[in-house]
Order: structure tokens, then C-alpha cells, then sequence
């Protein structure tokens, strides 16, 4: 018994001590794992508790302002009032938002998209609920801030445009980058950042737009925010300030000049190509495209039949009718188909083959030389000179003077802004039919498939003006440009000269009448009016008694046109106007366009702008031949 | 044996003479500790979890001491019972628990919310020492002497791995195991019976598992494949570990623990926090702390006359051990999770006050080591 129990006792010994021994290699096979990760992969380890602990929170660039000429400010940033919801405090996400919608309110659309955006955004990512809120819903949201859990209110910047009806269509607006667009860029991806959709916003959006800086931050494991170190953080780069050559003061002035007019007007530098007016009435508000249009209010604009959106000055092509007549009278003297003095009898009609073709004035304007030809704006004239011109010498003239060209001002246009003029080549290709001599007459007086842009018709002017290749810029140059001579004999370009100023100052001239000249003293303009024609009344309609204009329905009627520029003696302003639909040009279209380049010359900046001051002179008229 | 010749003490006085000082200095250190990290935990803050840590640590070790001065003759008569009751508790929870984080667990009896679980770990101990006490030790490895014991074993663990309670039930199971190892099982039957678990494991694991406990087991071998899922968890875990380093990031300073990414750190995750703070060296530390207070269990085993208190002592010894083990191995990630605290540190009071009741079972073992209770004193005796 007592050696049993002995026994026993040292049998117990033994497997305690195997336990106990057990115990030590568990002991052992623990400490050396701890080894392992604390010592052995202590750096990878400490990588990893690194990334779990920071983190980079973008910082938006502030993006850089539009200015003009002068240094007024076009487009700019407000402080902009959001409020985001973040899930992971917030809990569930529809009491949440009933919860706030006691303080501010909140659609049913906008509760949808926001649920929408909350089912696909990570948990502890903000998500907007309202953007450029406004500054008493946010404070009462502020003050609330403890019964709100999940909501976040927030500063940020929003693009303003203090004038923007006057600049809609030259500075664009800016837009939260669409998906395509933004890809995986963070900064892109930021709600609350924006990038250039049209116009300036678009063209020079790298430089607007800046550098994102980054905030490293210290994070819990739900994302939040615990701590930020600005030590260890990157600032965001400011983007660079854009100055246009637009004159504020008069591109205000000039929009509300046209009204309710579907119309546009280009005014430019003649000496350094700088574009000071670009107007396209109606305009629009950029502002409401910043923090997402509603949809109905997009369709009310798009669908309008004045087309807001549309930039008319630099997109819309028209016929430009008798504003080409210059150009042709250049031509006839360049290539010696018509002396200056030399008469073309006018009888109100040409015949040619079985086709009658009209001079505007029924009844005709009997013998007319060049100069009384563009003063009264002779079409048979003008047919007559086609013809013995030709139309490839009437394209190479129309072409040196800008038509069917593109010019690249810096701000985007549609590919078809290049306007046309046409060919043979292009009829045969286009049509599959021959050159007619009646293509050439209609080509011209401007007619035809002859299309140009307002800004086309703009530089056209001042080159005509000036006798020099002018190219249209809406940046300022940062020296006077030395524009080349075109291929125009010097006493052409003033006999031209001579006979636009007689449009507008001499009895008879098409203007005369109705502007009585540019109305600042001691300085006179030159001008040219333009109708083109849109619908043509038939003899059914006239025996209806739909005999003028004013008889046809608002699209069918012609548009106004007038080219012009001042002072005559020195020319430094230019100025084309397009009125749709406004009827005859020298109705419709003279006197605005006379209003904006006296606004041009009034407010001409001589001592203002360096550039200016140094006056180049072009083409000394006052000395010509 | 001059061990046993040795009188079993007498009153109030001659016990505490006798009382292990240096091991009740060892577990107080180790539950100042887990009041060191607790009150860290929270911030640097006394709440919510340090003082009531320090409150029941308090009152468990006076548990521990009354423990120790009962004589081992009302623990052996109370073994049966307490057994049986512990079984009755489970059925209860079985048929009328509440249900805590999709597990019964819990019944509330009045006031009192009891763990039965937790009563059957310190129960199944007496129980099977009080069995083995009476068994001739030729008995051991005959039929009957083996069925008894696999029943008296098998049973709770059932009850609790349906609660389902796995990290308990496999403590429980193993704990009695080791306990018939060390009552003298013959080898004949310890290793044809081990390689039969091993080859039946085996099989269950591949075989008889469902996809999803399946996956889970997978996640375990490989957590790196499965970043936002379980394996997160130990993967933040060993992240907290590994960027401690050898001496920490500071106290109150671990930005694992303190920026959320480490889980249930005032629990199951609390070694992986002292890890963080205080690098290699501490995390020794306490694994050395844990390691002596075992070491003496151990001797305290060996100079016991009785079987029954070499067994009870071995007993909690061996749940103890198991605690420590599956814990810091499960934050280390070198077993799946399960929900076991670390004795002592971890907040929690259930597991604080059958860990002390056991050390105090043990500390009384120590004080009555010369004593020998009869046999077969019957059921009730």
C-alpha cells in the first residue's frame, strides 16, 4: 500500500515535470514569435502602424482670378458655406437627415442623391449634403452642431462671376470634373473642386487651376481626423491670375446695349489684334453652373431659340452680305478690273442667262463709280466686278483679309468658327455641280455660301483698316506686334478707306442718315452696312401682301450686319455687329455697333495702358496718296 | 518522505505563517498590471475600466485568501455537489439563457448574473480530483476507471461548445485531459488514443466543417489574404506588436491601440497593447511574471501528500497555463481567435474571480500540503 502510494507519487512527479516541461517550450515557442515581430520585423511593422496612423488630406489650390485690361476682376472665389454628412457618425443615414432637415431644408431630390451618394461612398468619407449654403441655415446648423451627429460644416471656396451676363460666354464657367474627366485624379474626385468647362475657365484651366498641397493628419481607425501636423504638410499652390484684353466697362456696356436682341458684337485693337468687346446676347448666369444647374433650367436655356449658351461672336456664322464689298472693291484695284473712277450703270437688275439679279434698290442707282458704289451699296456694281474678277481672285482677296480662316484668340470654338469660302472645288465636292457665273455674283455682295463669325467680320475690318495682316488675340501681347503688310496697293486700301467713311458722313451713304456719324467731336468713323438675306419672298407671298420684313416670322427675317471703325484719320477701333433676325443692317445693327465703338473711343485708355500710349501708327491715311 | 512528516497547520495564525507570500506578491503584480493598462486603455483615465478592475482585483484576492485557509476536506465534500450543480446550471442556460453576442452564456438568477461555465471550470477540477483521490491508482486505466472520467469530462464541454462557448469548451476539455494524464493514465491507451484525435481532426477539419468555419480557418493560417474580415483583427494586432520594438512606443502612447485600430483591447487584445506601449521587454516581462507564478504552481503540486490536491492544483494550473497560452498566442496570431483573456489583466469579472478562487485552491493546497483526507468518504462525505 504505502509502496503504491509511493509509486504513485513519483509517477506524478514525472508527468508534472513533462507538463511543466511542455509548459516551457509553449512558453519558449511564444516568446520567440514575440521576438520575431518586435525585433525581427519591427520595421515592416512599424511601416504599417505608420500608414494606419497618417495620412495625406488633399488641400485645394486657390484657383487663380480672370481679370481685364485694367485689372477688374472677371472671375474670382467667395467663401462658400457646405454642409457634408459622414456616415460613420451619423448612424443611419435617413434619421440623420430628418434630423437635419429640421434646420435647413432639404428636397426630395436632393435627399435621394444624397442617400445615393452615401450607399457608395466609404463610410468615413464626407458626402455633400448642400453647397453654397447660405450664411443664416448655415449658422443655425452650426449652433445645432450637437444634436447633429455625422454633420460637418465647412468653408470652402466657390468661383463667382461678379458680371455675368457680360462675360459668360468669353470667361465660361467652371464645373465639378464629370467621371470621364476625372478618373482616379484625388483632386479632380474632391467635391468640392472644380475645373474650366468653357470659355477662359477651359482654355487656361492649368494655370487657373494651381497645385493640390496635402495635410498630413493623424487618423483613427474610422478615418476621422485626430490631429493635423502642418509641420509635415505641403501647401497647395495658388493658380496664376489670367488678365483678358476685354475692357469690362465696355463689354458691360455693349451687352446691354444689344438687350433682348439675339445678336453679338466683337470690338478690336486694330493695332495690336487685342479683342476689347466680345458680347453674344442673350447671355446667361455662370453662377448657377457652378453648384450644378437644375435640369429644368438648363433645358429652358438650351431650348431657348436665341440660344444663350450659344457664343455667337466667335460660333455664329452668317452671310456677310455687303460688308464684303470692300473686300471686293480691294480686289477689282489690286488685280485693275475696275479703275476708281470708272461707272457701272445700275438699272436695279442684271440679267443673267434666265435669271434676273436685283440691286437692293428696285429702282437702281444709275451710274455709279467705286466709291459712290460701297457708299450706297451697289449690288449690280458689285455683280458686275465679280464677274470680271472671277472667284479665285475674289477668294484670294477675301481670304487675305481673313475670311475662311480660324483664328485662335485662346478660348475654345467649334471647329466650324473657320466660317467658308467657297470654291469651285468645294461647290463640286459639296454639291457635285459646276461653278456658275451666278455663284460668282452672289459671292459678290456677300451671298451665297459665303459665311463668316462676328469676330471674321471684326478682323476683317481692321485689316481693311490698317492694311495690315491683323490677328485677333484676347490676351494681352507683351509687345506691340508688327503686323505684315497684306498685298493691297497703299492708295487702294485708302480709296477703300475713303469710300467707308462716305457710307457714314457723305449725304447718300447708307448710314448717313441714320447714325449721323459717330457723335464725339472732331472724330469721324467709317462703317458698312450688311443685310443677309435668310428667306426670300416669293412673288406667291408678295401677291399675299407679304411685303416686307416685318411680314415674316421672327426666324425667317434677315440679319442686320455693320462693320466699322474710327477714328477715320487714324484708325484704332474696330467694330462688327451681327443682329439675327434684326432685319437690314443699317436699321438694325448700325446703331448699336456705332454705340460700341464710340464707347471705345470715349473710354480709350491713351496714358492708361503702356502698350496704347505708344501708338503705333499702321498706315498713315492722312498722308495717302 | 521528511515533507509529510511535517503537521498540517492549525488556526488563523499557523496558516498564514504557512501562506506562499511571494506567489500572492506575484499575482498582485500581475493584477496591478492589468490596472496599469486598463487605466492606459482609456486615454490616461481612471474610467471606466481601471477602478472597477482595481475594485474587484481587491475584493478576489481577499476571495483568494479565505480560499486558501479552508481546509481541503470541505473542498473534497463539496466537489460531487458542486459538479452536479455546475452540470444543472448549464442545462438551465441550455433551455433558458440570455443570449449575449449570439452565444448562451449567461443566466440570471435574481440579481446575480452568473457564467456557469465559468463555476464547471474550478467544478470539473474537484470533481475529477476527488475521483481520482478515491480510485486505487491500479484502477486508473481499467474500463470503468476510464469511462467515468471521460463522461464527468465530456459532458460540460458538450453543453458549452453548443452555447456555443469553442475557446472555453477546448479550455475545459483540455484541462481535463491533462488532468487524466497526469492521474496516471497508462501510455498504452494515451497514444493509440492520441494518434486516433489526431487522424480524427484531421478528417473533421477537412471534411466535416462547414464552408464558412472552413473559411474561418483559412482566414487564421492566412490573415494577410483577407485584410477587412477576421484576419484583420490579427493583422492589426501583430502591426501594434511588431511596431512596439524592443522597448515600445511609450505609455499610453500606442497609436494602434489609441487610434481604434486595434479591437477589444481592454479584453482579449490587452498583451498586444503592453506590447505596443512598452515594446519586447515588457511583453517578457509579463510572460516571465506568468511563467514563475506556473513554475511555483508546479512545486506547490509536487510537495502536495494527497492526490487530491496534486490534482486540483494541477488542475488550475493547467486552465491557468491554458489562459495565458491561448491568449498571447491568438494576439501573436499563432492560433485562431477565441475568446480567452489574459488571467488577471484583462478586464472582466468572471474570469477574474474563478482565476483567483483556483489560485486560492491553490495557495490553500500549499498551506495543506501534508494533509491527507481519507478515501471514499463518500459522496456527501
Amino acid at each position: 500500500m504505502r509502496r503504491d502510494k509511493q509509486e504513485a507519487q513519483a509517477q506524478f512527479n514525472r508527468r508534472t515535470f513533462m507538463a511543466g516541461a511542455a509548459g516551457v517550450g509553449i512558453f519558449a515557442g511564444i516568446g520567440a514569435q514575440l521576438y520575431n515581430l518586435q525585433i525581427l520585423q519591427e520595421d515592416e511593422y512599424r511601416v504599417l502602424s505608420d500608414n494606419n496612423q497618417f495620412s495625406f488630406r488633399i488641400q485645394l489650390p486657390t484657383r487663380g482670378r480672370i481679370l481685364d485690361r485694367f485689372g477688374e476682376t472677371i472671375a474670382e472665389n467667395r467663401d462658400s458655406y457646405r454642409i457634408y454628412l459622414i456616415r460613420e457618425q451619423a448612424g443611419d443615414p435617413i434619421t440623420a437627415l430628418d434630423r437635419l432637415a429640421r434646420f435647413m431644408p432639404i428636397g426630395e431630390a436632393r435627399r435621394e442623391r444624397i442617400l445615393r451618394d452615401l450607399a457608395r461612398t466609404p463610410r468615413f468619407q464626407p458626402v455633400t449634403v448642400a453647397e453654397g449654403v447660405d450664411w443664416e441655415t448655415f449658422s443655425r446648423v452650426n449652433l445645432h452642431l450637437p444634436e447633429l451627429p455625422g454633420v460637418m460644416p465647412d468653408v470652402g471656396e466657390v468661383r463667382t462671376y461678379p458680371m455675368p451676363a457680360a462675360f459668360a460666354h468669353v470667361a465660361g464657367y467652371v464645373q465639378s470634373a464629370p467621371p470621364e474627366i476625372a478618373g482616379d485624379d484625388p483632386l479632380l474626385r474632391h467635391p468640392a473642386f472644380r475645373v474650366g468647362r468653357t470659355g477662359v475657365e477651359i482654355a487656361r484651366d492649368e494655370e487657373l487651376r494651381g497645385a493640390a498641397g496635402s495635410l498630413k493628419v493623424e487618423v483613427n481607425a474610422f478615418g476621422r481626423v485626430i490631429r493635423e501636423l502642418p509641420d509635415q504638410s505641403r501647401p497647395a499652390q495658388q493658380g496664376r491670375d489670367v488678365t483678358l484684353t476685354i475692357d469690362s466697362e465696355v463689354q458691360r456696356y455693349a451687352t446691354e446695349r444689344l438687350g433682348t436682341e439675339s445678336a453679338s458684337a466683337v470690338g478690336m485693337d486694330v493695332v495690336t489684334g487685342e479683342i476689347v468687346v466680345m458680347a453674344s446676347t442673350p447671355s446667361f448666369d455662370p453662377n448657377l453652373f457652378v453648384l450644378g444647374i437644375p435640369s429644368r433650367e438648363f433645358r429652358d436655356l438650351n431650348e431657348n431659340p436665341y440660344r444663350p449658351l450659344f457664343n455667337k461672336s466667335v460660333n455664329g456664322l452668317y452671310a456677310p452680305a455687303s460688308t464684303i464689298k470692300g473686300a471686293i472693291s480691294l480686289a477689282a484695284l489690286k488685280h485693275g478690273v475696275m479703275r476708281p473712277g470708272e461707272r457701272v450703270s445700275c438699272r436695279g437688275s442684271v440679267q443673267l442667262g434666265n435669271r434676273r439679279f436685283h440691286c437692293w434698290r428696285r429702282e437702281g442707282h444709275g451710274a455709279v463709280n467705286m466709291h459712290d458704289a460701297i457708299k450706297v451699296s451697289c449690288d449690280v456694281y458689285f455683280y458686275e466686278a465679280a464677274a470680271r474678277l472671277g472667284i479665285e481672285r475674289i477668294r484670294e482677296a477675301a481670304v487675305e483679309l481673313g475670311m475662311g480662316q480660324l483664328f485662335d484668340i485662346g478660348i475654345p470654338m467649334l471647329s466650324q468658327a473657320g466660317g467658308l469660302f467657297p470654291s469651285p472645288q468645294w461647290k463640286r465636292a459639296r454639291t457635285g455641280q459646276s461653278w456658275t457665273m451666278g455663284d460668282t455674283y452672289n459671292v459678290g455682295i456677300g451671298q451665297g455660301a459665303v459665311l463668316a463669325s462676328p469676330l471674321q467680320l471684326a478682323v476683317m475690318t481692321a485689316r481693311m483698316a490698317t492694311g495690315r495682316a491683323v490677328e485677333p488675340t484676347l490676351y494681352p501681347r507683351t509687345e506691340l506686334p508688327e503686323f505684315p503688310l497684306m498685298s493691297f496697293d497703299h492708295a487702294h486700301i485708302e480709296a477703300v478707306h475713303n469710300a467707308h467713311v462716305g457710307v457714314v458722313h457723305e449725304p447718300g451713304g447708307t448710314s448717313y442718315w441714320s447714325l449721323g456719324g459717330l457723335g464725339v467731336d472732331g472724330v469721324r468713323m467709317a462703317g458698312k452696312t450688311g443685310t443677309s438675306q435668310v428667306y426670300s419672298i416669293s412673288a406667291e407671298e408678295r401677291a399675299r401682301g407679304v411685303r416686307s420684313q416685318d411680314d415674316l416670322p421672327w426666324r425667317l427675317r434677315n440679319h442686320g450686319l455693320f462693320i466699322c471703325y474710327a477714328p477715320a484719320e487714324q484708325p484704332r477701333y474696330a467694330v462688327a455687329l451681327v443682329v439675327e433676325h434684326g432685319g437690314g443692317g443699317a436699321r438694325a445693327a448700325a446703331q448699336p455697333a456705332r454705340d460700341i465703338l464710340r464707347e471705345l473711343i470715349v473710354k480709350d485708355p491713351a496714358g492708361r495702358n503702356g502698350l496704347i500710349a505708344a501708338r503705333h501708327v499702321p498706315f498713315n491715311l492722312a498722308q495717302g496718296g | 518522505m521528511p515533507v509529510f512528516t511535517q503537521p498540517v497547520p492549525r488556526g488563523l495564525r499557523a496558516k498564514l505563517f504557512e501562506l506562499n507570500w511571494a506567489f500572492v506578491l506575484l499575482v498582485v503584480l500581475t493584477g496591478s498590471i492589468g490596472i496599469l493598462m486598463l487605466y492606459s486603455v482609456a486615454g490616461g483615465s481612471w474610467d471606466p475600466w481601471a477602478v472597477r478592475h482595481a475594485v474587484r482585483f481587491g475584493a478576489g484576492l481577499a476571495v483568494m485568501l479565505v480560499v486558501a485557509m479552508v481546509p481541503p476536506r470541505l473542498w473534497m465534500s463539496l466537489a460531487y455537489p458542486a459538479y452536479l450543480g455546475a452540470l444543472f446550471l448549464l442545462v438551465m442556460v441550455e433551455l433558458f439563457g440570455a443570449t449575449a453576442m449570439g452565444a448562451q452564456r449567461w443566466i440570471d438568477i435574481g440579481p446575480i448574473r452568473m457564467q456557469p461555465s465559468e463555476i464547471m471550470k474550478i467544478a470539473l477540477v474537484l470533481a475529477l480530483a476527488r475521483y481520482y483521490h478515491d480510485l486505487p491508482p491500479e484502477k486508473v486505466s481499467s474500463p470503468g476507471g476510464m469511462m467515468i472520467p471521460a463522461l464527468m469530462i465530456a459532458l460540460p464541454v458538450g453543453l458549452i461548445a453548443k452555447q456555443p462557448d469553442l475557446g472555453t469548451a477546448v479550455l475545459t476539455g483540455a484541462t481535463g485531459a491533462v488532468m487524466v494524464f497526469l492521474a496516471g493514465l497508462s501510455w498504452k491507451i494515451i497514444v493509440p488514443g492520441a494518434v486516433a484525435g489526431l487522424i480524427g481532426g484531421i478528417g473533421f477539419v477537412r471534411y466535416g466543417l462547414e464552408e464558412y468555419q472552413r473559411a474561418r480557418v483559412m482566414t487564421f493560417l492566412n490573415p494577410e489574404n483577407d485584410p477587412l474580415g477576421a484576419g484583420y483583427h490579427i493583422m492589426q494586432s501583430k502591426i501594434a506588436l511588431g511596431s512596439g520594438g524592443l522597448t515600445g512606443k511609450g505609455y499610453i502612447q500606442g497609436t494602434q491601440a489609441h487610434l481604434n485600430f486595434l479591437p477589444e483591447k481592454q479584453t482579449d487584445f490587452i498583451f498586444t497593447m503592453l506590447g505596443e506601449e512598452f515594446g519586447f521587454v515588457g511583453g517578457i516581462a509579463v510572460l516571465v511574471l506568468y511563467a514563475l507564478i506556473l513554475g511555483h504552481c508546479l512545486m506547490i503540486a509536487m510537495s502536495c501528500r494527497s492526490v487530491f490536491l496534486r490534482l486540483v492544483t494541477m488542475g488550475v494550473t493547467t486552465t491557468f497555463a491554458l489562459y495565458v497560452f491561448i491568449n498571447t498566442a491568438m494576439v501573436m496570431g499563432l492560433v485562431p481567435v477565441v475568446g480567452v483573456p489574459l488571467p488577471m489583466i484583462s478586464y472582466g469579472g468572471s474570469v477574474m474571480f474563478t482565476v483567483l478562487i483556483g489560485l486560492g485552491l491553490i495557495l490553500g493546497a500549499h498551506i495543506h500540503r501534508a494533509a491527507e483526507p481519507p478515501k471514499g468518504a463518500g459522496l456527501f462525505g
